[in-house]
This record gives C-alpha cells, structure tokens and sequence, in this order.
C-alpha cells in the first residue's frame, strides 16, 4: 500500500487536518487512521494546494551552462512548484509543436514538476508572422499558452490577429508589455531621478502602460482574453483594474521582485539588479502590493531568468536581464505579504496556485491548483510560516548564481513539496 | 580615498590639493626637461573601450611626464562581444602587474565596476553618461585660474545634458568649489527627474538661453551630436543652433570677461560659432594644456605615494 | 608663505626639550661668515644662484642673498626648490603635495648655484635635489651651504659650507627655528626620550 498521511497540517480555510495521499490522490481529509502507511509530520505547516508558476526560464534548449529543464525543474520543486510554464525564448525557439514535445519529454524525464512548455506567438519571436499555434495546442504538449516574452508582441495587427486565433482552443497571449519605441534596446533602468543622475538609459512606466491600455481595447474588441506579464507599473494597475471593471477578460501576474525590490538597488551599477521590466520607484511597489492583495493581480509568477556568470559581468549597460526566483518565490511572497498581514494563506494559496492553474486550464482539466479535497491529485506544498531564511546564493539548486536576494533575511519557507503523492522535497531537501 | 571615480569621491580640500599640485605640474610643460620621476617604475595602463585621441593623449604625456610607464589598450568591449564579460577582460590585463587602470567605457558605471574586481588604482576617464571627472577638475581649474575664487560665482552649463558626463561631473565639482551653477537644454535633453535631482543637488534649470548668458561669470557649452538630431530629439541643426548655440549674437550679450570653456571637439557652427570659439574669452586651449597638469596631479595624489588601504 | 610641513621621519624637538645649540646671535654670525665662505670661493658675486630647499633652507638662502648684497652692492640671484617629487622614499609616505620652485626667468644654465638647507643629516635631501636641479638645467657648478651638519650621512655627500659642526647621536632629535616661519631664530637637541 503507498499510503502516506500528512499529520496535522493547517488548511487554506483554516481547519487543521490530515490528509491521506494514494495513488496520487487525495483520499481523505480530517481525522485520519492509517496505521501502515508513511508519514509526514505537518503540525503548525501550512498546506496549500501546489504552486504553478506561469512564467519561468528553463533555458533549455540552447543556454544549458545557465539551467537545464533538470535543473530548473529542482530548483522549482525546492520553491514549492508541482507546475511551471516554460517560456519560448530558447534557442531555437518553442515554436513548434515538435519543438514544444521535446520540451514536455524533458520535463517528464526530470520527473520532480509538470514541465509545460509556453509557444511563441510569432515565428522566431520575430514579432511579424505568427508561429504554428494550433498545431502546438494539438501536440502532445497541449500548449495553451504562448508568449514572445524577451519581447513584446509591438505590431497591432499581429497581437489582434493572435488573440482572435487562440479563441478557436482556449488559448491565452502572455504579452509582455513594452513598446520598443519608447523603451527601446538600450532600456535599461526605470525612467526617473535616478536614471536620470546615473547617465543609464531610461525604460519610461509609459512604455508598459501603452501596451496594456492597447492590449485590453483589443481584447474587448476580439471577444478573447488576455494576459499580461509581470506588470511593474500603478499606471499598468490603474488599466487592469478599469478593464476588469468593464468586464474585459484580462488576467495578469507580478513577480517577487517587483513586490519588494526597487530601483535604488541600482545606485551601485550591480547588474545583479538588472532585470525587464526594470525594478520600480516605493510608489509602484506599493501599488503593486494593494493590486495583489485584491485581486486586480490575479497571479505571482517568478520570471526565473538564469544566467551565467560571464552574461552578467559586464558593464551595466551590457550586461543580461535576468534573476533567479523559483526557489525564493513563497518566502518573498510570504515576507512581504503574509507576515504583513495583507493577505492570508488561502489568498496565497489563490494567487499562486488556483489562479495561474486557472489561467492556464489546469485547473479545468483537473490537474493543478485544485481544491484540497480527496478525489483530486495530491499536489501540495507544505509550508513553514514561521521558517527563517538567509538566502544564501551559493547553496542555490540552479545552475546559475544571478540572485538578487543573497544576505536577505526571509520568513516563510517551503518544508515540502508533493507532485501526485511524491515528495519530491522533504524539509527543505530534494529527494 | 583609492580611486577615482566620480567627483563624489572627493572633498572640497582634496579638489583644492589637486589644484595646488597641478600648479606645480604646469611648470613642467615648460621646461626643456619635461621629467618628474615621481611614478618612476610605476605601470599605467589606458584602457580605452571608446575612442578618444585626445583624453588618451592628455593621460598619456601626463603618466610619461611623471616617468610612469603608461601602455595604451583599446578594449573592444560591446554587448556585441561575449565569450569574454567585462571583468575577465579587466583581470587579464591586471594580471600582469599594473599599479594604475585609466579606464574609458561607453556605459555608465564601468569605472565603479570595473573598481570592484581589480587590485589596481582606477581612473575613470569617462563612463558612458555618467561622470568624466578629470574633466571637471580642469575645467574648474582654468576657470579659477582666469576668476580667482569660483565662490558665488556664476556658471552655465548649455548643451545636451541627458547624454552629457561632462555636465554631471562639473555640476557636482562647481557646487562643491560654491559657484552657483544654471543648466540650460530644450525640454528633451533635459535629464529624466531633473526636476527633483536640481533642488537637491543646488543647481538651477532653464529652457531659455538668452535669459541665462547676461548674468553669466563663465560658460560652458556642450558638444551636441548630431546623431541626437536623428533620434527625435531635436527638429534639426539649424533650430538648435537658433535656440541653444552660443552665436555672434549671444557672444555680445556675455560679459566681457566671462571666460568660455568647451570640452572638445567642437562643432563650430552648431552650437558654438567660430567667433565664440576663437574670442579672447575661449578657454578651449588653457583646458587642454591644464588637462595635463591636473592628469599629472591626480596621477601623483594616486599612485605616489604609500598604498591606502 | 606656506606652513612648514612637518618631516614625518625626523620630528622637531619642542621648545622646552634638550639645549641650545645656537641662539639668535649665533645664527646671524653663522650666517655672515657662510655668506663671506660663498663670496671667497667663488671670488665675487657672479653668476652665483642660491636656492633654498624647502623649508627652511628658503629663508636661510634668502638672508645669505642679502647679507652678499650688503657686502658687494649688487643684487645676487635667489630662488627656492622643492625636491618632494624626487625624495627616494615616496613609497613610504602617504602623498605630499609638492611646494613652489622659483627659478629666475634665465634659468640654471652656467650659473653657480648654492643649494642652502637648515640641517645636513642623511645626505638624501641634498641628492633628490641635485637631480631636481639636473631636470632644470645645467649649471656650471653645485655647492652646498647648511647652518647645521649633525653627521651620520647615507650617501657620499659633504657641504662646502657649514654653519655649525654638531656631532649628534642618531637618537637626538636637531631642530631650527626661524623668525620667519616661527618667530624667532634657534637650534636645539632633545634626545627622543625627553619628548613628552
């Protein structure tokens, strides 16, 4: 019998209960008797259902010496993730369908979380023609959604003919938000005082909030929904939450970072700290921190982005965008917004599992960022709430080393992680 | 204080201990032994990412005139180029044994950067847009050799400032020394945040020219390229030299002993006119023979003596 | 007229450390007698150029200059050097920064210069000087005026004229004091353990 009971873990809704895994499912929940099978002590963890991450780097193919679909796949599993999209700008990129299979293959063979691979929305992230998408929602990968992100999808016509093309499959467009006229190559630092004292280019708030206004008049105007990357801006905020208002199907996502890190970091040319969409002035990080907590941003994603060593020991200006957040996600998140008290762990469990499992239809099929009732799959994510961590940037799984929280002290740690039943993480070791 | 590499790395009695020195260096220039073997058996390197024959040549005779052995790199160093990131470059030519880096790159912060991986002393003799602070200080220097004292003193800076290290370097040395400092720029050269950086800083911003000059003790105007024409920033040529460049006109409206001061090379006809230029009033060539004796003298403060820590 | 920059390797007594060695009387007559040495040897005034050594070898040679216009009637060239840019042990110091060398507008070519200097001690003053003064020119002779040679020389380097002979243990500290930069005139000798 492959039974195993987590004893005494706190729920979403608050109850504490135990849960008895088999087979993959969850089989009971509450005051469970199952004297043979295997045990994992929960008491004063919380359980939620397990986090999917909807914009991650896996690198593979093309960039293996920065991650590979096994490294990255550690990496998440260790940050409490059962699912984790795998954005299209590899080398080559993901947009085909036998492209996107070898994506899905690798992941499986890893084995530690539900790898599904992102399709680009145009050839060769070209931003001109747009890439196979149905044959890649019909693949074996099941795409479902597709993203240029690196770039963004600048041309009218091409986004409003990719958003009317999707509808055909329940497809989504994960835009990320940057119009390449006002931010252009050299963008580099948030437009502002800052920028402006330091002599680096400037990525202006307007840029992301052009795209986002024209993206959601063009979702109301296809009748599809749309789907926006880790929004930086309160400007950006303001559109969603008008669009939403209006009843526009528009979801969106913020990463960690963005929720805690801003552009004062940059003061010491530390391309550590270089990422896109730039780190924010305190005014939209805060803004930021409201839309998450009620609901105007549905979801937290990471934008994992690994990178080696020599793409980021360059002069600021040169070097790669990018950092290291899969590991580091629920701590940041539980820090800046639990131990805050702005949101409990069922709005945790919300905007970082059933939300994004949503957005993906995951959650429709059944697979991930289900409730955590007995007849489905045993995803879950034990969490310490009180767990205190350094983040120490050499003890990390990724290959890559690119952390921008290394020294930070972090409360709220992942104690365990469970993909259909297997402990893929045990007290904070993967297994 | 180890290297330098911004004007923020230096107080107002370390500016004027440049200055005193480079008084002495000045000497030098015209004597038929032009030797100082005070970095006698020193190693300098000019590693330039960036072309400039006449900021390289300046550090060079600078470095040779105190008997350093000064070798010149050119580093090609672009995103364009990986395989090889910044700091391995710099560790490489470090390797072989080097007392003083006189570094010259295309993007803001390198020099700080750069400061972080190596043993060696650094320069920074222009990051990108952010600061060229050996520039500032010979600018300061010859404007205090023509004015005495810069205290109350007023100054205006005219040019393309978003893009400009000169201005963000001289900016900071000229508030430092207590002049008072106006920066004038159309709307769209004006730096990103000017606005809340001048009213901490202590500097005053205009968009009009004409209102500025008369009430000037000294000016200086910046190069504006042409390629900032193309990008949008501005309608064309003639429009900014209509607005923003020192004409015959503006000339008239100086004081007369204002002194005029350009960082070179100049485009005569856009924003200076040769009669600016060639006016008893131009500085342009007291700065570049004072950019050697305040090259000499920051090389001496640096590398002479004991290593700090 | 510059502040007296202080010898970090050979501190000055205080003024109420050791003994005089010369009072104020003493020094003028010194001084006198060197001018009268300089007159002799170079059998008059011409082409002679006295040049001080920062510090206060700048007054000394300035006050020899006069004392040799008093006795001939005609002016004779002065000047200052500052040698700070070829001591030999700039690694050792933290940088200082060098003082004004004045030179007359005809230069150093075929005079007869007469490096002046307080004390005589090392000898390596007087060798960064001579190879300051071989960077300014090419005088016809070099000779050497001090008011005080305390011994112990480094380097194979003697005076032509001397103030004083003062024999001194290594451990004696010898300072002068001139009215022009401290307000009186005076040599003293402390041994190090009496300073405070």
């Amino acid at each position: 019998m492959n039974q195993l009971v987590v004893k005494g873990a706190s729920l979403p809704g608050g109850e504490t209960a135990d849960l008895l895994v088999e087979d993959g499912l969850i089989r009971e929940v509450g005051k469970v008797d199952a004297p043979k099978a295997r045990v994992i002590e929960a008491g004063g963890l919380v359980a939620l259902p397990g986090l999917v991450d909807l914009h991650t780097h896996l690198r593979e193919p093309g960039r293996e010496d920065a991650e590979t679909v096994l490294t990255g796949s550690q990496a998440a599993a260790v940050g409490g993730y059962t699912a984790v999209f795998a954005m299209a700008n590899t080398d080559p990129v993901t947009d085909t369908a036998e492209a996107a299979e070898r994506i899905l293959d690798l992941g499986r063979m890893a084995g530690l979380v539900d790898v599904h691979p992102i399709g680009a929305v145009t050839r060769g992230l070209a931003g001109e023609e747009l890439a196979e998408l149905g044959l890649m929602a019909r693949s074996r990968a099941r795409v479902r959604v597709f993203s240029d992100d690196g770039r963004c999808v600048s041309d009218a016509r091409v986004m409003r003919r990719a958003l009317e093309y999707v509808r055909t499959f329940g497809g989504v467009i994960s835009q990320h938000a940057q119009d390449p006229d006002l931010a252009g190559p050299t963008a580099c630092c948030h437009e502002g005082e800052l920028s402006g004292r330091l002599g680096l280019p400037g990525w202006p708030g307007v840029a992301e909030e052009v795209i986002v206004a024209r993206d959601v008049m063009l979702a109301r105007h296809t009748g599809s929904r749309v789907h926006v990357a880790h929004v930086s801006t309160a400007g950006s905020v303001e559109v969603i939450r008008w669009a939403k208002a209006q009843g526009i199907d528009v979801t969106a996502e913020v990463t960690p970072h963005h929720l805690l890190l801003t552009t004062d970091l940059l003061s010491g040319y530390d391309p550590t700290f270089k990422v896109n969409p730039p780190l924010r002035p305190d005014e939209d990080v805060e803004v930021l921190r409201e839309a998450l907590a009620d609901g105007t941003i549905d979801a937290v994603a990471t934008d994992h982005a690994p990178h080696a060593r020599h793409d980021k020991e360059h002069a600021f200006a040169d070097a790669a965008f990018g950092m290291l957040g899969l590991e580091t996600a629920l701590p940041v998140v539980s820090t800046v917004m639990v131990a805050t008290g702005r949101m409990s762990w069922a709005d945790v469990a919300r905007v970082m599992s059933t939300a994004p499992a949503r957005i993906a239809g995951l959650a429709q099929e059944g697979s991930q960022g289900r409730p955590l009732e007995p007849g489905e799959p045993a995803n879950l994510t034990l969490v310490d709430p009180a767990g205190e961590l350094t983040v120490d940037r050499d003890a990390s799984v990724s290959l890559s080393r690119n952390n921008p929280w290394h020294g930070r002290r972090l409360t709220g740690t992942v104690h365990a992680t469970l993909l259909r039943g297997v402990p893929t993480v045990l007290e904070g070791k993967l297994q | 204080m180890k290297h330098l590499l911004s004007i923020d790395d230096l107080g107002v009695d370390d500016i004027h201990t440049i200055f005193e020195t480079a008084a002495e260096m000045h000497d030098v220039q015209h004597r038929s032994v032009k030797k100082l073997p005070a970095l006698r058996g020193r190693t300098v390197i000019n590693m330039f990412f960036e072309d400039s024959t006449r900021t390289r040549s300046s550090f060079e005779i600078a470095g040779k005139w105190l008997s350093a052995d000064v070798i010149n790199i050119s580093g090609k160093g672009s995103s364009a180029s990986k395989g090889e990131s910044l700091r391995d470059t710099v560790l490489t030519v470090c390797a072989m044994g080097v007392d003083g880096l006189v570094i010259r790159h295309p993007a803001s912060g390198a020099a700080r950067q750069v400061s972080e991986w190596v043993d060696a002393v650094v320069v920074n003799a222009g990051d990108g847009m952010h600061e060229h602070p050996t520039q500032a200080l010979l600018d300061a220097y010859t404007l205090q050799r023509r004015l005495g004292s810069l205290e109350g003193r007023h100054v205006a800076i005219v040019g393309d400032l978003t893009h400009s290290r000169v201005f963000r370097s001289n900016v900071k040395c000229l508030a430092k020394l207590g002049a008072e400092v106006t920066v004038v720029a159309p709307p769209t050269l004006m730096p990103a945040g000017v606005e809340a950086w001048s009213s901490a800083a202590g500097f005053a911003t205009s968009y009009d020219v004409d209102e500025v000059l008369p009430k000037a003790d000294a000016v200086m105007m910046l190069r504006v390229q042409r390629e900032r024409m193309s990008g949008g920033y501005f309608p064309s040529p003639r429009e900014y030299t209509v607005g923003y460049g020192l004409t015959r006109e503006r000339l008239a409206m100086l004081q007369p002993e204002a002194p005029i001061c350009h960082p070179g090379p100049m485009n005569r006809g856009l924003e200076i006119a040769p009669e600016a230029a060639d006016a008893a009033a131009s500085v342009v060539l007291d700065q570049v023979s004072a950019g050697v004796a305040v090259r000499m003298s920051v090389l001496y403060h640096l590398l002479a003596g004991e290593e700090s820590a | 007229m510059p502040a007296a920059q202080a010898d970090p390797a050979h501190p000055d007594p205080g003024p109420d450390e050791g003994r005089t060695v010369l009072d104020a009387r003493d020094v003028s007559r010194a001084l006198t007698r060197i001018s009268h040495e300089i007159l002799e040897r170079n059998r008059g005034p011409e082409g002679l150029l006295l040049l001080g050594i920062h510090t206060r070898g700048v007054p000394l040679a300035k006050r020899i200059a006069e004392k040799i216009a008093a006795v001939e009637g005609t002016p004779v060239g002065v000047g200052a050097l500052d040698v700070t840019m070829y001591r030999d042990d700039l690694r050792s110091h933290p940088t200082r920064g060098p003082q004004r060398t004045e030179v007359p507008a005809t230069g150093v070519d075929g005079t007869v210069i007469v490096l002046v200097d307080d004390v005589l001690f090392s000898g390596r003053t007087i060798r960064a000087a001579l190879d300051a003064v071989s960077d300014l020119g090419r005088p016809a002779a070099v000779r050497l005026a001090v008011l005080v040679d305390r011994g112990h020389r480094e380097l194979p380097i003697r005076a032509d004229h001397v103030g004083k002979n003062l024999p001194s243990a290594r451990t004696e500290r010898v300072g002068v004091r001139l009215a022009e930069i401290d307000g009186y005139d005076e040599v003293r000798i402390s041994t190090m353990e009496e300073s405070a």
